[in-house]
């Protein structure tokens, strides 16, 4: 591979871990994302085809687990994909691959910055950061909202975490906020 | 306010980008139409105080395009639809 | 004189001891104070100067209603004005000052406005300070200003931040006095989410301050049962200190907490208030009932209150506001007080009540029919005189006299949506209308139920109706159930003295008849001619009164005068509540580029391009002045070869079938024609014709493109198309997705570029293998994925490579030591927008919202062969004048001419008016080619202008400059270098 150093989204060699009160965020630089969208009328053919590869495929608004892939719904008839970074950096010509011209497929892994959000109970500062009724909704919820201006999507891991994909660029401000909501909430 | 997705319930209209009415889906065929019919198409509204059919993007969201039916003086919402199955519904295909 | 006027009881820890200042001087109170309750404890009663005649004044009220008792809280940073001390709940180091007064609260010598009231009456700034109108901003409004204003803003920085939240639930309940309490108790048992939100920092409503019985206990008690009881609930969020400010659209309601006001500062990382945005199935509005006064002679003095706000500061503070007190009363309501203050050990001197007939008190000098007409005492009351039933009149004296004229329903909240109120005969007083906001309910003495058993069962009620709840609901508790007994008295018929009705602006019933007699007399201009029921209260004690006066001299009854209503917020909200996290550095989120850590090591200077910080310039050891960098990146990008971070360019992966034809939709020009591995550049209209966007747009298989727009129309192009594919045309096989960020995409130009790349591209980038306008996937440094497009914005032999953006610092490092043999630079914004301007291509100054193709010197590009959105409006016959703005180039003629952009055409010997004005100057720079300034600009007629003399005028800069039109491509116009 090359020879080229990677820099995590906040210009580290190594992925941060915060730890303030009773939260831990881990930025994620361990997994690679693709977009996979059907191609117009190829549902069936992508669903059969996703199925084959071990590809979840949620309905709307949720997150799924799986094998190698897990998967979250982010629009009608589109997902993104999630696997580990090591073994699907290619991830996107994986799925091209696996999914042959029944879908889209775009890489999107350096696209967002990953943070798991882990605490007992996160709800007090995700009520501080976002409109997600996050007790009410279930294990696996997956959605798009705004963070202090920052679209991102957040999915309901279990009750205790949380991952949030914010946009690379902005991760210093979007690290920030998490903070600052964090001292405030606890 | 709050804006009942068609496939995602209720979400608040923050998360959304507002357009204007929904008429724009109506678009002419360019290669047909001169420009007195687009001019009525682009610049013609009917404004009404009460209810509008109306055309909200849910940016931060899903980014589906939605024709929402609001009352513009109660801001009373009673319909809301994808605002691709209300092109389709009006003939629009490729 | 510690605390001179405390009595026993009350709701305050007297085990410990509060230290707090005053103008200065060190006074003492207890936790479970207010400031206004403290400082009456210590016998301080004069707290603040009214709005315009200076009057001495201390607080009416206990409550948030308090239109006099303003202060400034805390100092430097934290000082906070327009306070009420009312509601400032009392800490240890507490400081607080009056205000609007000067030298001293005591003596004020703007004071002198009170002498000159005549001249100060209502209308009085409109009919006085109209002519001329250019003093008014230089003169009058100053002076005004510092005479009549409230406090002072601190000039220093809030040291504190301000959070803000989101909270939903099945039911919301507005206040936690006995309706509310009632209302949670019922909802919470029945497992329902429930927020119940309360401004004070103690829940129970009046019922802290009253003396009676609900079941078995106390009032005070019983509430503190019930909150007890929620608190062990984990479907409840009790909210103390959280004002609920307004009720918006579909069941969201704006509430402000205050989480650190009552300390000295807040804890480490904690905010001092928080705005939540409460998203609720339903509400409950429990929000009580204000007392309002009756308008009489010299009303104002300190010292003169609401009857039940010196019953709650005897009650819940331990306070007696007088030694010697009288009550003036129309109702049953102000007896209670006076039986409650005698009760406490107060002397009761008098209760003069308006009302004839009836059983006279037991024990009090009880008179009937009897109203008072004058108070006298300058800093505070001495006396009042009455005028008894048969006329007599009678100074007593006293230093203390509760007024009570009714209750007013709190219906504020209920009339955001504009719902009017309606009066009620019955109680005297407006209660909540139709057509509130959906899903609000309105319950106890808020909807006119004032007795306690009315307040807990419409409590109960209202949360079962509210949830349709089928269980079975608590038990209503024993409590008082006396009828409202009241006799409309707005204000006494007495002198020609002052009677203040509004005692925040200082309107009184002399201005209310002023407004009548000149005509003023719809309610909504009584408001804005008088001023009555605006600033800091709202009106919440005066307004009704000034509307029944207003009635009474219109000879209408009170519902037909009507009323104003309500706006949010129900009480003041500061504007860094407001602001929230939003503010300086932390306005909006940053974005950075994948250089910018690499930027930052070498000290580049950054601009703000939107949300991303750019690299502006990077200057070299020695270099003082930006132009000698910018200068020099330009010279060495055209000499040999530099790089720029343009990873800010929007990105639009394009895929599917119809994506060609799609692109052939929304670019004027054609893109299913591009072949594989090819990129164009592609002009983006709006359906009406005018420029959108720009771009390069790359084939990089048969059915996928990838888009490049300009860095500040990604997210609106990204917008358009969807609408294009949602709502135009839903069959297209067309999908969407943004990958701006997921590559670090660098332009890497000049003579060497190609050099240079051939040391990180693992391919053969020959002009063969790669020509001008060539795309393709690429790998580099020993097989990373990249994307590599031969294009240029600078007019030199140019690229762009593109890594994934975890690559992209080293990707530049990496070219820039395998590259060392060229002397590489790295170039900022500044080099970009001279280069491209010595070009002549668009960019944000000539895609300015308003100009076509055809303007551009584009029109070419419209293809009318296809539909695309805007051709057809592009061709309207206003856009296509020949006569029309043309873009150009301009040089001085003097090389050392001075441009500006912004600047006009004029040609020679015009006069600098509108009617001869060319065009304008959109973009300028330095060119270090060609010697001097040279600029883009929009020229009437400009394409037959090449060649010709004009003149470049900025009247603001003092600037005239004879210049040539030239060609906007003024450098290397054949393109030779980019082709190499």
């Amino acid at each position: 591979m090359a020879s080229l150093m990677a820099l995590t989204a906040l210009g580290a060699r190594e992925p941060a871990v915060v730890e303030i009160g009773p939260l831990r965020i881990t930025e994620r630089t361990d997994l690679a994302l693709a977009s996979v969208a059907a191609r117009r009328g190829r549902m069936a053919d992508l669903a059969a085809a996703a199925q084959t590869a071990g590809v979840p495929l949620p309905e709307a608004a949720r997150h799924q687990a799986g094998t190698s892939y897990s998967a979250f719904w982010t629009a009608p008839e589109m997902w993104f994909v999630e696997a580990p970074f090591g073994s699907h950096e290619m991830i996107a010509d994986l799925l091209k691959t696996t999914l042959g011209d029944a879908a889209s497929v775009t890489e999107q892994t350096d696209a967002w910055v990953a943070f798991d959000l882990a605490a007992a109970d996160p709800a007090p500062l995700l009520e501080r950061l976002c409109n997600v009724d996050f007790r009410a909704v279930p294990k696996g919820y997956a959605t798009r909202t705004v963070v202090e201006h920052l679209g991102v999507y957040l999915v309901k891991l279990d009750q205790g975490t949380v991952r949030l994909y914010g946009p690379r660029s902005s991760a210093e401000s979007l690290l920030h906020a998490l903070e600052g909501a964090a001292a405030s909430a606890w | 306010m709050i804006i009942h997705h068609p496939i995602l319930g209720p979400r608040d209209a923050q998360e959304f980008v507002y357009l204007g009415d929904a008429s724009l889906i109506e678009r002419p065929d360019g290669m047909t139409a001169g420009v007195e019919v687009f001019h009525e198409y682009l610049y013609q509204r009917t404004n009404p105080a009460g209810e509008h059919r109306e055309l909200w993007y849910h940016e931060q969201g899903d980014r589906s395009w939605l024709v929402v039916t609001r009352n513009t003086v109660t801001h009373e919402i009673t319909r809301v639809e994808l605002a691709r199955d209300v092109a389709r519904s009006k003939g629009r295909s490729k | 004189m510690s605390q001179s006027h405390r009595i026993e009881g009350g709701q305050i820890d007297r085990t410990k001891t509060l230290r707090f200042t005053f103008d200065g001087v060190p006074y003492q109170g207890h936790p479970g104070d207010t400031l206004a309750s403290a400082l009456l404890a210590n016998g301080v009663r004069l707290m603040g100067r009214s709005f315009k005649y200076h009057r001495p004044r201390g607080p009416i009220s206990s409550g948030s209603e308090e239109p006099n008792a303003l202060v400034e809280l805390r100092s430097g940073g934290r000082q906070e004005p327009n306070t009420r001390a009312t509601v400032a709940e009392l800490y240890d180091g507490l400081t607080a000052n009056s205000q609007n007064r000067w030298p001293s609260l005591r003596f004020d010598a703007m004071g002198i406005n009170d002498k000159l009231s005549t001249f100060f009456a209502a209308g009085f700034y409109y009919k006085t300070f109209m002519w001329p109108k250019s003093f008014w901003e230089k003169l009058y409004e100053p002076i005004i200003r510092r005479a009549a204003g409230l406090g002072s803003v601190t000039r220093e920085e809030d040291p504190d931040a301000y959070d803000k939240g989101f909270l939903h639930c099945d039911l919301l309940v507005i206040g936690a006095g006995p309706t509310g309490l009632m209302a949670a108790l019922t909802a919470g048992r029945a497992g329902k989410r429930l927020i119940l939100a309360d401004e004070d920092f103690r829940m129970g409503g009046r019922l802290n301050v009253e003396t009676f019985a609900v079941g078995q206990a106390l009032g005070a008690d019983w509430a503190a049962g019930v909150v007890a009881e929620l608190t062990s609930l984990p479907n409840v969020r009790l909210m103390t200190r959280t004002t609920v400010i307004g009720a918006f659209d579909h069941g969201i309601y704006g509430a402000v907490e205050r989480v650190s006001d009552h300390l000295l500062a807040p804890a480490q990382g904690k905010p001092r208030q928080v705005l939540w945005r409460i998203y609720a199935g339903k509400a409950i509005l429990a929000a009580g009932a204000t007392e309002r006064p009756v308008a009489f002679e010299n009303n104002d003095r300190p010292g003169i209150m609401l009857a039940g706000a010196l019953r709650a500061y005897a009650t819940r503070w331990g306070v007696k506001v007088g030694e010697r007190v009288a009550v003036f009363t129309n109702n049953d309501d102000g007896i209670r007080t006076a039986i409650d203050l005698q009760a406490k050990g107060v002397d009761v001197v008098a209760v003069i009540d308006s009302r004839e007939g009836g059983a006279l008190l037991p024990g009090i000098r009880h008179l009937q029919g009897a109203e008072v007409i004058d108070t006298s005492g300058k800093l505070g009351l001495k006396s009042v005189t009455i005028r008894q039933a048969n006329g007599r009149s009678e100074t007593i004296a006293v230093d203390a006299l509760g007024v009570s004229g009714g209750w007013n329903p709190n219906v504020n909240i209920h009339s955001h949506h504009r719902s009017r109120p309606v009066y009620d005969d019955a109680i005297a007083a407006f209660v909540p209308g139709q057509d509130g906001p959906p899903g609000l309910s309105v319950a106890g003495a808020a909807a006119g139920a004032f007795s306690t058993h009315a307040a807990l069962k419409t409590g109960r009620d209202a949360a079962i109706a509210a949830l349709d709840l089928t269980g079975a609901a608590p038990d209503l508790p024993e409590a008082e159930d006396a009828p409202t007994r009241v006799t409309p008295l707005w204000f006494v018929h007495h002198g020609k003295g002052r009677a203040w009705i509004d005692q925040q602006n200082d309107v009184t019933v002399k201005d209310v008849k002023l407004a009548h007699q000149e005509n003023f007399t719809s309610v909504e201009h009584l408001k804005r001619y008088t001023t009555l029921g605006m600033a800091t209260d709202q009106g919440k004690t005066g307004n009704v009164i000034g509307l029944a006066v207003m009635a009474e001299l219109t000879g209408r009854s009170i519902p037909d005068t009507g009323t104003t209503i309500y706006r949010p917020p129900y009480t003041p909200v500061a504007l860094g509540t407001l602001a929230g996290r939003s503010r300086g550095k932390e306005f909006k989120p940053f974005r950075l580029t994948p250089s910018h850590h690499w930027a930052k090591e070498q000290g580049a200077i950054f601009v703000e391009v939107g949300n991303w910080l750019r690299t502006q310039w990077v200057p070299k050891t020695g270099e003082t002045e930006w132009r000698q960098s910018v200068d020099r990146e330009v010279l060495a990008t055209r000499k040999s070869v530099g790089i720029c971070d343009v990873t800010t360019l929007g990105k639009i992966d394009i895929q599917g079938t119809d994506a060609g034809a799609f692109l052939d939709r929304v670019y004027a020009n054609t893109f299913s024609s591009l072949a594989v591995g090819k990129c164009r550049y592609g002009l983006m209209l709006r359906e009406d014709g005018i420029v959108f966007d720009d771009g390069t747009t790359a084939r990089m298989g048969e059915n996928e493109y990838v888009m490049t727009t300009t860095t500040a129309n990604a997210v609106t192009v990204f917008r358009h198309l969807e609408f294009c594919r949602q709502c135009l045309w839903p069959d297209m096989d067309v999908q969407l997705i943004s990958t701006t960020e997921a590559w670090a995409q660098f332009s890497v130009a000049g003579p060497n570029a190609r050099n240079l790349l051939e040391k990180v591209v693992d391919q053969d980038i020959s002009d063969a293998a790669f020509p001008y306008m060539g795309a393709g996937n690429v790998t580099v440094c020993g097989g990373l994925r990249a994307r590599l497009f031969r294009i240029s914005f600078s007019g030199e032999l140019a690229y762009e490579i593109a890594v994934p953006t975890r690559y992209g610092d080293a990707l530049l490092r990496e070219m820039l030591s395998k590259g060392a043999e060229y002397d590489p630079i790295v170039y900022g914004t500044e080099a970009l927008g001279v280069m491209r301007i010595e070009k002549g291509h668009v960019a944000g100054g000539e895609l300015n919202g308003q100009s076509t193709a055809l303007n551009m010197g584009l029109g070419k590009m419209v293809s009318k062969k296809k539909d695309s959105i805007g051709m057809v409006l592009s061709q309207r016959e206003g856009m296509v004048q020949e006569n029309g703005y043309r873009l150009v180039g301009v040089k001085p003629v003097d090389p050392q001419g001075k441009l500006t952009a912004g600047s006009h055409f004029l040609e020679k010997g015009a006069a600098a008016v509108a009617a001869n004005d060319g065009g304008w100057l959109t973009s300028k720079v330095y060119s270090p080619h060609l010697g001097c300034d040279i600029a883009l600009g929009y020229l009437k007629g400009g394409d037959r202008k090449i060649g010709q003399r004009m003149r470049i005028v900025n009247l603001l800069g003092n600037l005239d400059t004879e210049v040539e039109i030239i060609s906007p491509h003024m450098f290397d116009p054949e393109g030779e270098r980019l082709r190499g």
